[in-house]
């Protein structure tokens, strides 16, 4: 339990240091802007309660938002983002056969189950994020090219910050 | 536990969900200017088009009402329109000559109401007592006789028309004098009988008949012309048949002829009969 919270701290911070001071800078002109540090709320375990999960997100989006200068857009993002993932996690995860509260990482619930949750949960982040930003339906199909090019962006950073600190313990 | 917060979180997912959903969108609109911008823009479209509606359907129902007030405003519009006003003004227009004693006046009315078709008719004009006119004046147009005051009030006046079966006018045919009467078989608006002509004389068709010195009106104001003349019945002289000049269907202005002298004359006939 406390190294859990230790990992999950020391990835919270740095998932959120490098995304406000790096990544912000970073991005193919309005097109395709990246968002890696979804990556906290897609590695939470996958016993957290939903109170916790929701509070967490939520405040990692309000976090994010006060270094954007955009109040509540990225909360709301992440909002649902995480109804997204309570969703996908009880349809596709038996959680019984799980024991030592592991979490949804690349290295334990394998490849393909591990992109397509990726891809998902960043896909509906990003389009929250864009059409709330937008606000008008007039510009939906700037904003849906803006959605796939990014969640292709971020999905792309997410898999190479997987496979770069978690090599190891790929069985 | 984890059994337990399954359970739960089964059913609270989606109610959490909202609750921070709604937090964030709350925090989204108040601290954006932008977004708040457009909430207020769109709310502003939905309320406004609703209000819309409303005051079609609002305007629709009050449509009876509106109505009323226009047609009120419409009368008191017409109220105040030339013509609804009743023109007092007088003109008599008289040459002063003092080789010549003034004997008629003419006073100008417009007739307001009329018959032609009835077996008495008669016409109503818009001057009255008040303009100096009394019973029993003579009535002129511009194309000829057309009757005699009849009854007066202070405002109007009724003509016993020359198409009355009671109304005797003293006329003349190339200097024979007769009576012209319509009625007693005769409705034609169009045609008066000139009676009491004397049955051995006779009259061509196309003369002009004119009243004679004898009536109401001056010396020669035009009637119309023969038409016909025959002398089946001999007691009663011949049956003239005399086409008006005026159309009484359409007349409108009239002209009431005083006769200055006729006080005067008056007087001194009664002084006859008392004798």
């Amino acid at each position: 339990m406390g190294r859990v919270l230790i990992i999950n701290s020391i990835r919270f911070i740095l998932l959120i240091a490098s995304q406000v001071f790096l990544l912000k800078n970073i991005g193919y002109y309005n097109l395709s802007i990246p968002y890696l540090y979804i990556l906290f709320i897609l590695l939470l375990p996958f016993g957290i309660p939903n109170v916790l999960l929701f509070l967490l997100a939520f405040l990692t989006g309000i976090i994010v938002d006060g270094f954007y200068d955009s109040m509540g857009l990225n909360a709301i993002a992440c909002t649902v983002m995480a109804f997204v993932r309570i969703l996908f996690i009880s349809i596709t995860v038996q959680r019984d056969g799980f024991d030592n509260e592991p979490e949804p990482s690349l290295e334990i619930m394998g490849f393909r189950w591990f992109v397509s949750y990726a891809v998902i949960l960043t896909f509906f982040h990003h389009l929250i994020l864009f059409s709330f930003e937008t606000f008008r339906f007039s510009e939906l199909g700037f904003t849906l090219l803006r959605v796939i090019m990014s969640t292709f962006f971020t999905v792309s950073l997410i898999l190479i910050a997987e496979f770069s600190f978690f090599r190891k313990k790929i069985r | 536990m984890r059994n337990l917060w399954l359970f739960i979180g089964k059913y609270n997912a989606f109610f959490l969900f909202l609750i921070f959903f709604t937090i964030s969108l709350i925090l989204l609109i108040n601290n954006n200017s932008y977004q708040q911008a457009s909430v207020w823009n769109s709310s502003n479209q939905i309320i406004g088009n609703a209000y819309e509606r409303v005051n079609k359907l609002n305007s629709y129902l009050m449509l009876s009402e509106t109505n009323d007030n226009l047609a009120a405003e419409n009368a008191r519009l017409k109220n105040l329109l030339k013509s609804s006003f009743y023109d007092d003004s007088l003109r008599q227009t008289t040459v002063i000559d003092s080789s010549f004693k003034q004997q008629y006046t003419y006073i100008k009315a417009s007739v307001v109401n009329k018959s032609v078709n009835q077996k008495n008719n008669y016409l109503t004009i818009n001057r009255g007592s008040k303009h100096g006119i009394k019973k029993g004046m003579g009535v002129t147009s511009a194309t000829g006789v057309i009757g005699i005051i009849y009854n007066t009030s202070p405002d109007f006046s009724t003509i016993k028309s020359l198409l009355h079966s009671e109304t005797k006018i003293s006329a003349s045919v190339e200097g024979n004098i007769g009576s012209l009467v319509w009625g007693n078989g005769n409705y034609d608006s169009r045609y008066v009988l000139l009676k009491d002509i004397q049955s051995h004389l006779s009259i061509r068709k196309g003369a002009r008949v004119v009243t004679s010195e004898f009536s109401l009106f001056p010396q020669g104001t035009n009637i119309g012309y023969v038409t016909e003349s025959d002398s089946k019945d001999v007691n009663n002289g011949l049956n003239i048949k005399v086409k008006l000049d005026t159309d009484f269907a359409k007349l409108q202005y009239v002209y009431v002829v005083i006769n200055m002298l006729s006080k005067e004359q008056l007087n001194l006939e009664a002084q006859n009969k008392v004798e």
